[in-house]
Parts: C-alpha cells; structure tokens; sequence
C-alpha cells in the first residue's frame, strides 16, 4: 500500500500517534532516566504540534468554501462482528481544524511549563509519561471520526487525569481526590456509554458522517419511541451524551471532583481540568449537536429535551460555580470553580442553539485559563519557596499542619490568597500576564478574546429573548448575573496575591532565590548573572516564563477571528470564524443581527464587577490581619457554606458514603462464618430481607419528610448487594451456571 | 438401531470416557482422579478414531494423556497431600447437582429425537443424521495445509503458538522466585493442614 | 454409523459431569483437571459435527486442535497459578482464596 502520510487525508493518524510513542517509549525504555523522558515527551508533543498546524493550514488553502461538505480523514475497519463492522478514522472538518490550531498549542506550552515546574521531581519521567499519554488521547478525541474512537480518547483522558491527580500518591489528600475524580466521571461516562451504545443499536454505526450528516438516519432517531421514559430515541440518546459531558466537564450535579482535583501539580490543572480534557466533554456536545438539536426548530422557539437540559444544567452551574469561586481562597480552588462556571457558559449556550459562540468560548477559554493556571502555579511555586524560607527563619510559620485526607475548608498554606499580597514586585511578568487572562476572563470590553465569545453567546441567549423563548431568558439572566460574579472574583484574586503589601513572611520572601524579580529581570536584560540565582532555576524560570507569554497573547488575540461583521470599525475583520466553523453542520447557522444592548450589558456587568472588585481590594489593599472585605460583607453563615461548597459533598460523604461503609462493616464482622452462608440461595434470601429492611428504613425516613432516605437506601441496598461477592469463586460459577440455564432456557422457549 | 460391532466400540469407550469422568469428580485421592482422567481422556480419544480423526485422536494422547495429565501430576506432588480426607466436596453440592442435572436433561431434551418421540413437537435440532458422506481421503494433508495457509488459518495459528509461547513464560514468571530456597518446599507439607486436600 | 446425535448426549453428560467438578470439588487442582473434562466435551462436539455435517471442510479438526492449544496453555498457567498461590497462602483449597471479596 502506497500512503503518502503528508496528504491532509492521512496525516492525523501521525498527529495522534506521536505522542502515544513517546508515552510508549518512555514507559519501556526511558522511565530510568529523567533527561531522556523530558526529551522523548517534548520530541512527541512537538512533533504533534508541528503535523497539526501543517495539517491546519493544508485543511484551510484545500477549500474555503466547501470545507465541511469534502472533509479530510481516512477510516479502516478495526472489528467486524457479525453484520455490523466497528471503524477507526480520523476526520479533519472545520470543527476539528479550529481545535487542531488550540488542543496541541495548549499541550505544548504546558509542557514546556512542565520543564520548569516540575524540575527536581523525582517522578519525573513517569509525570511526562502520563502527560504524553494524555495528549495523544486529546489527540485522538479531537480527531476520531466516530463516537467511539472519541470514547476511547475520552476513558484514557479519564484515566490519565486520575493518574494525575494522585500523582503526589504520598499525600492522602492526593489519592483521594484522584479516586473521587476518577468514580464522580466515571456516573457520567456509563451513561453515556449507554447512550453511545443506544446510537449503535439503532444506526449501525457510530460515524459522524453518517449520523449528523445524514438527514435520514437523524429523522429516523427522532421519529423512533425510546425504549424508556417516552419521548424519542435521538431525545433519550442526546440526553445520555449530554450526562457524559456533565461528568466529564463538571457540571451539577457531578462537579464536585473538579476542585479537588487541583491537588494534583499544577500543570496538570492547567492541561487537564483547564484547556483539554474538561472541555472535552463540551466538544464532545458541540460535534454532537445536530443529533442533539434533532427534531428540534430551536431557531423558532422549539428546543429539544437534551437542549433544554443542556440550557438548565449549564446556566445553573454556571452561576453556581460563580458565586462558590467568589468565596474560596485557595488560589487553585478559585479558578477550577471559574472553570466549572466558564464550562456552564459553553454548555448554556449549546442549549439556546448558539453553536458558534459555544465552539469560540471552548477555544478561549482554554487558552486564557491554562494562562491563569500556569500563573497561579508560578505563584505557589515562589510561595513555595517563601514558606519555606518563613520557616527556617522561625516567623511567621504555616498555620496549620496539614490534614490527613480531602478537608472541604483546608487551604494549603502555599495556595492562600490571603496569605499572598504584594507580589507583583517579585513576579512583574507573571502578574502581568495573569492581569491579562484575568481580564479576558472577566471579559474585558474589546481588547481580550473573553470579551468577544462571552458577548456572543450572551448575545444570542439575548436574540432568543426578544423573541420570546424562556428558556433564552434563564439563560440570558443566569449567564449575565454569573458575568458580574466573574469579573469580580478575578479581581478579587488578583489583587489579593499582586496589589499592596505583603501580608505574611512568606509572601515577603516568596520566590527568593527562584523566581525572577525586578532586579533580576533587569540584569538579565543587560546579560548579566542575576543575583542569588542558580542557573538551573533561571531556567526553570525561562521556561514558565515563555508559554505565559505566548498563552497572553493567544488571550488577547484569539478573540478577534470571531467579531461581528456590523461591530465599528472591528467588524472589518470580517468574522472568520463564523463562516468556517459554519461549514461544520449541514444547515449553516445563521448570523444573529448585530445588537447593542447586549454588548453594552456585557461590557458594563464586565466593568461593573472588575471595579467593585478594585474598590474592596484596589484603592484600599488588604493589610496584614485584616478580614477579607468580602466575608465582611456576606457575613460568616454564607462565608461558611461557601467555603465549604454549599455543604454538598458533605452531605454526599455524611449520607452516602458513611452508612455504606458502616453498614458493610457490621455485616462483615456478624459473617465471620463462612460455612453458614451456603452458596447464593441464603445470600439471595438474607438479601430480600435487607431490601426490605432498606425499603422500611426508606418509609420512614420519607414519613420523616427528610430526603436523607433515598441516599441511604441506596447504601444499604449497595451493602446487602455486596454480600454476592463473597470472594469464593465457584459461587460465583454456580451463579453464572444458574444464568446460564434461564437463557437457555428463555432462549429455548423463544425458539420453540 | 442395529447393533453393530461400530456400536459396540462407541458404547464401551463412552462408558470409559464418563465412567472416568464420574471418579475424577468423586474419588477422594487426588492422585487417583489424575489416573481417571487419563482413563477418561484416552475413551475420548477412541470416540476420534470412530469419528475417522485418528489424527485428533493421536493428539489427544500425545498432548492430553501424555502432556497435560503429567504436567497435573506433577502439580499433586508438589502441594502437600493426605489420603485421609475430611471433605473432598464444597458444601454447595446439592445445588450444584440439581444445575448440572438441569443442564443435561436440557441439553439431551433439545439434541435428541426424545422430545419427538414423546409428542412434544418443535423442541430438538434434527441430529438424527445417520450416515453422513465419507471424509476425503486427503484430509489429514488439508487440515496440515488450512493450518499454514494465510487464506484459511494461518493467522489463528500463529495467534494460538502467541498463546502458548505467552502462557509459558507467564508460568516461568509466576512460579520463579528470585531467592529461590531449596528448603521452602519441604516445609509446608509437613505443617499441612490434615483437610487439605480432595 | 451411530446417529449423532449419541455423540452429542456423550458429550453434554462430560460436560455436566464436569462442571459438576468445577462447582463443587474443593482442591483448585482438582477443579482445573474438570475443566479439562469440559473442554473434552467441546472438542467431541466440534469433530463430531464436523464428521455427521461438513465432513469435506477441515474447520472442525482445525478448532478442536485449537482447543488443544488452548487447554495446555491454561493448564499451564493454572497450575502456575496453583503453585504461587500456595506459596503464599499455604493452601490450594479454592475457598480459602477469597481476597476477592466485598
């Protein structure tokens, strides 16, 4: 076979598989050595990287106007079972392209941020081992042509992002959380699973192309009944992918993992639970959306139930997050409850139809967010330093030791916006640019990309208003109220680490020896030895330094490509963007009529909240033991919920995890007679007991009118149902003996 | 059916293969249940040469008979046996029985003529076939052949020496240990447990 | 000939009579050597249908040699199994490994 890998049809499977090579290659052959994995990870990414924006650019010259009817990709047949064969492919359209130009952008300047942060660690390899592995598996989401390939990409991306998240395995904190992340996705990922399997079942394939692009295969989904709760196969199919996205991307009620996943390094943050794998589950949404919207005349007022969810899942997480991000102060914490929120913007606006604005916040809001990521993390780094500076100088020492274990309310020492303050001085180019990404998430009128995606989507949610759609209208109002909280909390957070004075020892020394100040810039300007720096920290700085910079310039400029052509003098532009994204969907969405009011409702909520936030911590910065003006303000019942989350994982430990696990210990001790349980005929038995006690103990508890009763019922159920694994492997034959007679058996009677 | 000397043949080795197959199951010394299967194993192999593959049946005692039994042999002298046993069978046995009873009323209700026989109609796949054409005379060479040929079987051969080539250092790794002390093995057998074994 | 379908009740009582083992003998050597009865019975399905039904095609012998393959290298790594099982855990009685639960 003849295949020139350089023709545009053939040239993704080399983007994909490269770094999936050097995962390879580091996991067996270089995992001993630090310098050689570091080498192999980058080769891979950059490789990636450079395939991808020749593929881009090729994919751009071939055909302007057609592209999306002629897409690039190649598939070959991967399994064939029975009749229905399953495929690989890759499938390059406009979609694709514009996330081709973000994912390995983004990948590449947070490895090289990786260098600098993660110098001195001694796992290392294993660390840019598992980013490789991950990166390919972005690789493959973004370029799989079909549901299920995109599947595979987004389990590894699951797993990678719990091998991540716990890589500090030594801190209990650390594998909790990863496992929490890792079983709090894994609700959303069955189902959908479940969804990608329905699609199957009705379709015969899983291909984009012949399901989205197919007006046919589309009008039989919607025209045939679910085989639950009513409604239409496509209803319940998009409802199923939608629970996917609400795992993957955070959303309510499955977000509680994302905070707690800031436990792991903070380049994995910004990669994973920033720019790539939690907008996965909102790209996943966006390729899906013809099937989602299906049947729908949303253009007219008439959304489809997944779309409905969509609009009422992400406008309330969206405001949700928001005000939960306004009372954290771990640094981290701030902004995976910004990301969550930004998350609940793009999922909000799919459900009002507004799929452009949607696919244009997904690709800015990863390129300003790894920039604040990776921001905060050159902060903690230089904290880090300080902290530990303040210690062995014996003042001012770290509160609180650390706990052993997830605490809602702890903040690591380190990450503390209140113990921060005054650092611009020592970090001029970080604060700088996080200056920069805040603002363009605050949506800073004209200048930052923030600016232009937000107004976007708040404009469409505006133009469905007028017409009169209230789902537009909770969308609209939710979306504009969370603007507001946005642009103060990244007020609120940047003046507390960078304005005023140094509120503790260790932010008095942050970054002393390591990062670079003033001083240091300016003799590095005039070439000469920076003081008290060692080289190899000056290259660490170096390369944290670099993907800052070129990550604020993408938060400034990436918004311009999508401006409205009537907007003065800027709608020169011409607003490409539009009208090649459009290309991706068979009926090409139409351009909203250029309006105002919304522009200037976002531009004054943007300038509203970033001045109130200048007025509490700008004018008069926060001083050493003062109480945070905000707390002030809210008083400390709400400054509470807040900081612990509303309570919500609390109640989910207390209520579901606790009495599962008391519950299953009790029954373990009381059968420590092995012989009495005999085989699954007692097990079965002693179950139905239990469920009955379940359901009694679920009566009263609904009598009781308080809903602590459905969580409990559920564990007890869960710790009477365990009782099957009894560990003893030929009960577990005989149980799959006794299934095997009833289908036998079923089948015989079906048969006969 | 007349009873031919080929039916003859057929029933005395069927009876070897589940006669032996009965005592695997029940008797209590282990190393006797090892001898049955070889029994057991070698009735199979006579029901190949009745169905005209002596080259199956060749394997069979080469590979089963010659092989495998040996290599469980060889497994019962390494872990610690006592003759006198307390409990050869698990509890579940009763239940156990009913399944596997169930399974064999089902399986001959469906395979034989008996369901006809008895009026209920719909029930058995027709097997009565009697006297079905005779197997090439070349059939040896072609199953040589299909093995190699990448047309027909050659991938699931190579996939199958994969297997085995995967299965022998898997049991190398497994069984290996590094501080290999000679003395290790000596000393469980003589703390074993007495109702060790079955 | 015999009619097949004798063939097929020799092979479904192996297969009982083995499973029967698998379920309900207590020693994991003992379990595996039912096991081998149960893939004995297979194998006297697959070259018997392959001699009543499609005697001129060889697909028949060829999985039954497969099974073959199959049976030894589970064997194998049954038995290796057993052994470092019992090294650890001082028992080759397949109740007592039951790690696996809850």
């Amino acid at each position: 076979m003849d295949i020139n890998w350089f023709d545009a049809d053939y040239l993704p499977w080399l983007i994909l598989f490269f770094p999936l090579l050097s995962f390879g290659i580091i996991v067996l052959f270089t995992a001993h050595s630090r310098i050689l994995s570091q080498v192999v990870a980058m080769t891979g990414v950059c490789v990636a990287w450079l395939l991808s924006m020749i593929e881009f650019i090729k994919v751009v010259w071939a055909s302007d106007a057609e592209l999306g009817k002629e897409v690039f990709g190649s598939t070959v047949d991967w399994m064939t079972l029975g009749v229905s064969t399953f495929k690989m492919g890759v499938l390059v359209d406009p979609l694709t392209a514009y996330m081709l130009l973000m994912v390995p952008l983004a990948c590449l300047a947070i490895f090289v941020y990786s260098l600098g942060y993660m110098r001195g660690d001694p796992h290392n390899s294993r660390f840019f081992g598992y980013i490789s592995l991950f990166a390919g598996a972005m690789l493959t989401l973004v370029l799989a042509d079909n549901l299920l390939m995109l599947f595979i990409g987004w389990e590894v991306m699951g797993l990678c992002s719990y091998l991540l998240i716990g890589f500090w395995s030594h801190k209990k904190s650390a594998y909790q959380a990863g496992v929490k992340a890792f079983m709090t996705t894994r609700v959303g990922d069955v189902l959908m699973l479940a969804g990608v399997g329905y699609l199957f079942l009705e379709t015969r394939t899983l291909s984009f192309r012949d399901i989205l692009y197919d007006e046919a295969v589309l009008e039989k989904l919607v025209n045939t009944p679910s085989v639950l709760f009513g409604g239409s196969a496509a209803a319940l199919i998009g409802v199923l992918l939608v629970m996917g996205t609400i795992g993957k991307s955070s959303q309510f009620p499955l977000h509680a993992w994302l905070p707690d996943a800031m436990e792991g390094p903070t380049p994995v943050s910004a990669m994973i639970h920033a720019a790539t794998m939690v907008s996965a589950g909102v790209y996943m949404v966006v390729r899906m959306f013809p099937l989602l919207s299906a049947g729908a005349d949303f253009h007219n007022g008439d959304f489809s139930t997944p779309m409905i969810i969509m609009g009422l899942v992400g406008g309330f997480t969206a405001l949700f997050a928001a005000v939960l991000a306004v009372g954290q102060n771990d640094i981290k914490r701030i902004l995976a409850y910004s990301t969550i929120s930004q998350l609940g913007y793009m999922v909000a606006a799919l459900g009002v139809g507004a799929w452009v604005a949607a696919a244009f916040h997904l690709v800015n809001h990863a390129f300003f967010k790894a920039l604040l990521f990776m921001c905060s993390g050159v902060v903690i780094h230089s904290m880090e330093h300080g902290e530990q500076h303040a210690a062995e100088h014996g003042h001012d020492p770290a509160p609180h030791a650390e706990p052993d274990g997830l605490v809602m309310d702890y903040v690591a020492p380190p990450n503390d916006v209140l113990r921060m303050g005054g650092l611009f001085r020592k970090l001029p180019i970080t604060a700088i640019t996080m200056a920069i990404g805040g603002l363009s998430l605050a949506g800073f009128p004209l200048i930052t990309a923030g600016f232009w995606s937000k107004d976007e989507i708040i404009s469409e949610a505006w133009h469905g208003t007028t017409e009169g759609y209230p789902l537009a209208l909770f969308v609209l109002l939710v979306l504009a109220t969370a603007a507001l909280l946005t642009a103060f909390y990244t007020a609120r957070m940047w003046f507390l680490t960078f304005w005023g004075k140094p509120r503790t020892a260790a932010a008095e020394h942050a970054g002393e020896g390591s990062q670079v100040s003033w001083r240091n810039l300016w003799a590095r300007l005039r070439r000469r030895p920076a003081k008290a720096t060692d080289p190899g920290e000056q290259l660490t700085a170096l390369q944290m330094e670099i993907p800052l910079l070129v990550l604020a310039f993408l938060a400034i400029f990436a918004g311009f490509i999508g401006v409205h052509t009537d907007f003065p003098l800027l709608g020169d532009l011409d607003n490409p963007l539009h009208e090649f994204l459009s290309g991706t969907l068979i009926e090409h969405p139409p351009v909203i009529d250029f309006d105002w009011l919304p522009v200037l409702v976002s531009v004054a909520l943007a300038l509203g909240g970033l001045a109130v936030g200048f007025v509490l911590y700008g004018i008069r910065p926060l001083a050493k033991a003062q109480v945070d003006p905000t707390e002030r303000a809210l008083g400390p019942g709400i400054w509470q919920a807040l900081q612990n989350r509303f309570y919500i994982d609390m109640l989910i430990r207390r209520y579901v995890l606790r009495p599962a696990e008391h519950v299953a210990r009790k029954i373990v001790i009381e059968d420590i007679d092995k012989d009495t349980i005999d085989g699954v005929l007692e097990s079965v038995a002693e179950g139905f007991i239990w469920l009955g006690e379940a359901f009694k103990r679920f009566n009263t508890v609904v009598i009781d009118g308080v809903g602590d009763g459905i969580p409990r019922a559920i564990g007890d159920f869960g710790s009477w149902f365990r009782q099957v694994q009894t560990g003893r492997i030929q009960q577990y034959l005989l149980v799959v003996t006794l299934a095997l007679l009833i289908i036998g058996a079923l089948f015989l009677i079906q048969v006969g | 059916m007349e009873i031919t000397v080929e039916a003859i043949v057929f029933l005395v080795f069927s009876a070897i293969t589940l006669g032996g197959a009965l005592q695997v199951v029940l008797t209590r010394n282990l190393f006797h249940a090892a001898l049955y299967l070889m029994l057991s194993l070698f009735g199979v192999a006579g029901l190949f040469v009745l169905l005209t593959a002596p080259f199956l049946a060749g394997a069979q005692v080469v590979i089963y008979i010659g092989a495998i039994t040996i290599l469980i042999i060889f497994a019962i002298m390494l872990t610690p046996q006592v003759t006198r046993v307390l409990k050869v069978h698990h509890t579940q046995w009763p239940v156990a029985l009913a399944l596997a009873a169930l399974l064999f009323v089902g399986l001959v209700w469906t395979q034989t003529p008996l369901a006809d026989e008895l009026g209920a109609d719909g029930w058995s796949a027709d097997f009565t076939v009697e006297d079905p054409a005779d197997v090439p005379a070349d059939s040896l060479t072609d199953l040589g052949k299909s093995l190699v040929d990448p047309e027909r079987y050659m991938l699931p051969f190579e996939a199958a020496s994969l297997l085995l080539m995967a299965a022998l250092i898997g049991a190398v790794l497994l069984v290996n240990r590094p501080d290999d002390n000679p003395d290790a093995e000596a000393a469980p057998a003589a703390g074993a447990r007495p109702d060790q074994s079955g | 000939m015999v009619p097949l379908w004798m063939y097929l009740v020799v092979a479904a009582g192996l297969f009982c009579i083995g499973l029967f083992g698998v379920l309900t003998r207590r020693n994991a050597i003992a379990i595996l050597m039912s096991i081998e009865l149960m893939l004995n019975a297979v194998n006297i399905n697959l070259v018997a249908f392959w001699r009543y039904q499609t005697p001129d095609k060889i697909g028949g012998q060829v999985f039954a040699a497969f099974v073959f393959v199959v049976a030894a290298a589970e064997a194998v790594v049954g038995l290796a199994l057993i052994l470092a099982i019992y090294r650890r855990r001082r028992t080759v009685i397949a109740e007592d490994v039951d790690m696996l639960k809850w």
